[in-house]
């Protein structure tokens, strides 16, 4: 008797068609469409022809990669810092920078941006940043974290044997081997960052607007096809950073227990 | 043979897994009580035959009866037999009371009852104390016993045990095998053992079963089986062996290694090809040359522990690998000497390859699922179908697939005492069989290439 | 040595950068204060009135709190049992159809949570479903689910494929084998699909805000949001995130001890 459990995979097979395909495919027709239903393409020329929204988008791409880049240059030497038996030795001190993920994040934002005005700080661009890389660094670090711990030490000490420095080592093993860990942490911090709309109104008093910040205005306001439209150039711009990252799996990484 | 005696019969069992065919036509009945050995190389279908039995695998066709009850369509859980598995399959989360005691609770049998078949089952492994323990916590043959002893605790008719030794370390594995020679004349149950190792099949069988390829190459007892081979392939794979190409003159008369021996065997017809084996301990080497039968010099010794293993040119320029208590210095001249007995004639299974194809063109056939370019041929129209012999030594291994007109891999390699006999896979799925000179180690991809001039080509084929 | 310095020094000014804010709220949910940053001397008073619901700010901030938990354990639930049902099937399935449905799977984790949410409130519209619980629930159930089938599919994996027909062998019918056997070695990567599953539902805003539908169903991401829109933030949301998170703060120091004492356990014997 052969033993076939394959047809299991079938109710969620179903459900992600009804709950992900769909959902993903009614973003496109509703994209195309004006409020009567017809097919139109004025939603999406009417972006490009927006000086207002375009800023918009330019100025959330800006962000995003400014805010992965410096989580990269911040996260990794920590990552780097926390694998290595060396220098430390407490497995904790991972634990102590997942923590605060469980904190809501709204809650932390919100803390934040309150903390800068009692130091007297304006809220703009710079507390942006500030906000943006504190809530998403620890998305960077895990990932890299357990790239680098998981690695097979043999590697450096047969780089060693073969007569690297120690800096050749970093530079031309640790580095390449933990590059699927930097991906799983940019692609962990580079989405997020595209569509956030609370955490940018709370950390600029609303003086500077997200692209997640005029979907969800839009949405909110019903006006669905303009909405679904600025979705849709979201979707597409994930599409194409998926296909630079070579559609590499993403993190499982998120499993922090 | 009594048919009482019978408790499992195989009838014409075949199964493939896609293209691969993994068991072509078996047929193989087992005695009651009896230790029978699966016996072969990874991939020679005797783990999918043991599964068949075991009912986790169906058969494409054929049949598995037990005490004449044909088994087709029975769920293993149905089935009075019970398997040792390769790596244990202990469970987990359950202790090793609770994981012997897993059949017993699921038939319902009374508490008490469990409580006393465990502990006798753990007493007959040695492992009384370790009721408790969790199984993570013992250690390789400890986890081999607790696997025995939960398929023996529901006495089942025939123990099915599929490597079980394998992942032990060697003294444990000698240990090991002691003792289930032991339990099995102890129980008198039957059990059906598979393995690919040669030495523990000799060790613990009533009755081997040799496979390669899908097929049964030989049946018998071990010294049946390491006596008399019944082709090279089993003579190569049962212990150590020198296979050399030999020549039967007449009944009685073989020459190979450039010389004529007596022999004991008859019935091969006149100067017929054939394979000769001679066992490396059943070769006499002595100091001196008068009264050999033929001359060598010594190239190798190598000390082994009981013996020492040589390896001595022969005159006529063979390798002859030599076993003997006594050491003879390497450089020396030694006379050398084969009596009659210790020669096994085997019938050869093929003189050259025969290859199924058609015409291209005038100068082109296409065999092997590729075109070669052949002798111009005469009084062949295009699509002809033809048969083409080549052989064995006209074939070219290339160091690239790409290289060769079809590509294929190594897939078994026989040493004949002056070159290679290679079994060779090629991308079309047929073997090919090469003569080289060349060392080629198995699981090589090579590039195949003929000359025009090997092709000798005969009309038509049957399909 | 000095190297050792600067790599704990870079490691402790990241982690007083991250804990600010919250040491922040804690130190400031012992004040009366309305507005966060002024201190008007130390009181326990918020947290009485957590405790007595007598909130100064909005006192919906307890039933945000009941909806996020109800809707956590629901989702987590409804997502474990698919997401194990699935993982089943998906490692049973092989080649393309295989791929094909980890590709689907992962197209919920790698959505951005604004994607998620106006995809799903699009298709609430289109199906004419009226929001409420129901669709915030369905909601979370996609994408917790995806988390639950990657933390039980690498335990079918490491299982010994053999340990299932054992069961059978040994006279347990598939059911059985499923129930005593399976599920007891599956149960790992369910829990912490669950536990995951879990965190997540508690934590989302963005999904929740648009599937939440206008009968006013609030979740604490929501309530905080709206609250602080409005311009007050309800003072009692401080000590809620403190206990918050001194609770998360005893679960992982009892998890860390448990684990280093199984460690120790498992090296002595």
């Amino acid at each position: 008797m052969t033993i076939k459990r394959s047809s299991w995979s079938i109710p969620y097979l179903v459900f992600l068609i009804i709950f992900v395909v769909l959902p993903l495919v009614l973003i496109a027709i509703y994209a195309f469409q004006d409020g009567q239903g017809h097919f139109t393409l004025s939603n999406v020329t009417r972006f490009f022809s927006d000086a207002d929204s375009l800023g918009t988008f330019a100025l959330s791409l800006e962000i995003a990669i400014e805010n992965t880049v410096l989580c990269i240059l911040l996260g990794y030497p920590a990552a780097w810092i926390l694998a290595n038996k060396k220098l430390n030795r407490s497995a904790v001190t991972i634990v102590l920078f997942i923590l605060p993920m469980w904190i809501n994040a709204l809650m932390r934002t919100l803390a934040t941006a309150e903390l800068f005005n009692m130091l007297g700080i304006t809220l703009g661009k710079g507390t942006l940043l500030y906000g943006m890389v504190y809530d998403y660094l620890p998305f960077m670090i895990y990932p890299i974290y357990n790239t680098l711990n998981k690695m097979d030490k043999s590697y450096a000490e047969a780089a060693e044997d073969l007569g690297a420095t120690p800096l050749q080592v970093f530079t031309k093993v640790t580095v390449p081997l933990s590059m699927p860990g930097v991906t799983s942490g940019i692609l962990m911090v580079f989405m997020p960052t595209v569509s956030t709309f609370a955490i940018s109104e709370f950390l600029t008093n609303n003086k500077i607007k997200l692209f997640g910040t005029i979907i969800q205005e839009n949405i909110n306001s019903s006006m669905w096809n303009y909405g679904a439209a600025l979705s849709f150039i979201m979707l597409i711009i994930i599409g194409i950073s998926m296909l630079f990252q070579g559609g590499e799996e993403p993190a499982a990484e998120r499993g922090i227990v | 043979m009594n048919h009482n005696d019978i408790i499992i019969n195989i009838e014409h069992l075949c199964k493939a897994f896609g293209d691969k065919v993994v068991l072509d036509d078996i047929n193989l009945y087992i005695k009651n009580g009896e230790f029978v050995t699966l016996l072969g190389p990874s991939g020679c279908g005797k783990t999918t035959l043991l599964r068949i039995i075991g009912g986790f695998t169906n058969p494409d066709s054929g049949r598995v009866t037990l005490d004449g009850k044909d088994l087709s369509g029975m769920p293993p859980y149905e089935r009075p037999l019970n398997t040792v598995f390769q790596r244990y399959a202990l469970f987990p989360h359950l202790d090793v009371y609770d994981n012997i005691a897993f059949g017993l609770k699921l038939s319902k049998v009374p508490r008490n009852e469990i409580d006393a078949r465990v502990r006798k089952v753990l007493k007959m492994v040695s492992m009384s104390d370790y009721e408790d323990r969790n199984v993570d916590s013992l250690s390789g043959g400890q986890q081999q016993r607790v696997a025995i002893a939960r398929a023996l605790v529901n006495q089942p008719r025939v123990l099915l045990l599929d490597e079980p030794l394998s992942a032990l370390d060697h003294k444990m594995r000698q240990d090991m095998q002691i003792e289930l020679k032991e339990m099995h004349q102890k129980l008198g149950i039957t059990f059906i053992y598979v393995t690919h190792d040669q030495e523990e099949a000799l060790t613990l069988s009533d009755t081997v079963v040799v496979m390669n390829e899908g097929k049964i190459q030989q049946i018998g007892t071990p010294a049946d089986i390491y006596n008399e081979p019944v082709n090279a392939f089993v003579a190569d794979f049962i212990g150590e062996s020198n296979i050399f190409n030999g020549t039967m003159i007449e009944d009685r008369k073989v020459s190979f290694i450039g010389h004529e021996f007596e022999c004991v065997d008859e019935g091969f017809g006149q100067d017929n090809p054939v394979d000769v084996v001679i066992r490396p301990e059943d070769v006499y080497i002595m100091a001196h040359t008068e009264g050999a039968q033929f001359t060598g010099v010594v190239r190798t010794c190598t000390f082994k522990g009981v013996h020492y293993e040589m390896f001595v040119d022969t005159d006529c320029g063979f390798e002859l690998m030599i076993q003997d208590y006594n050491a003879f210095e390497p450089g020396s001249t030694v006379g050398l000497l084969i009596r009659p007995n210790d020669i096994q004639v085997m019938r050869k299974e093929r003189t050259c390859n025969t290859l199924a194809g058609e015409v291209v063109d005038e100068t082109h056939i296409s065999v092997l699922d590729g075109t070669f370019e052949c002798a111009p041929l005469e009084g062949f129209a295009s699509g002809d179908k033809i048969t083409a012999e080549v052989a064995f030594d006209q074939v070219d291994l290339l160091d690239h697939q790409e290289e060769g007109v079809v590509a294929g891999s190594v897939h078994f390699i026989l040493y004949k005492g002056d070159h290679y006999h290679l079994q060779v896979l090629t991308e079309s799925g047929e073997y090919l069989y090469v003569d080289t000179q060349d060392i080629w180690d198995k699981e090589d991809l090579v590039g195949v290439n003929i000359p025009p001039a090997a092709f000798k080509i005969l009309r038509g084929h049957d399909d | 040595m000095m190297k050792k310095f600067f790599a704990q020094a870079y490691i402790w000014l990241l982690l007083v950068l991250l804990y600010a804010p919250l040491v922040f709220i804690a130190v400031f949910s012992f004040t009366e204060s309305k507005v966060l940053g002024n201190w008007t001397g130390f009181s326990t008073r918020l947290y009485r009135n957590l405790f007595t619901g007598n909130m100064q700010g909005s006192s919906s901030l307890l039933s945000a709190v009941e909806n996020t938990l109800l809707i956590a354990l629901v989702a987590a639930a409804v997502a474990t049992l698919l997401g194990t049902v699935a993982a089943i099937g998906i490692h049973n399935l092989k080649g393309r159809r295989k791929q094909a449905i980890q590709s689907l799977n992962n197209i919920p984790m790698l959505n951005p949570d604004i994607i998620t949410g106006v995809s799903l409130f699009l298709l609430f519209v289109f199906l004419g479903v009226s929001q409420g619980y129901l669709t915030v629930i369905l909601a979370h159930i996609t994408f917790c689910t995806p988390y639950v089938v990657l933390s039980v599919l690498p335990k079918l994996t490491q299982m010994n494929p053999n340990v299932y027909e054992a069961a059978l062998d040994l006279g347990a019918t598939p059911g059985q084998a499923l129930r005593k056997v399976m599920i007891p070695m599956l149960r790992p990567g369910m829990v912490s699909g669950f536990i995951l599953s879990f965190t997540m539902s508690l934590d989302d805003f963005a999904v929740t805000f648009f599937t939440r539908g206008t009968i006013g169903l609030d979740t604490l991401s929501t309530f905080i949001y709206t609250d602080a829109r409005k311009g007050g933030l309800t003072p009692e949301l401080r000590p809620l995130m403190t206990l918050i998170f001194a609770a998360i703060l005893i679960f992982l120091v009892i998890i860390n001890v448990r684990q280093a004492r199984a460690q120790k356990l498992a090296e002595s014997k």
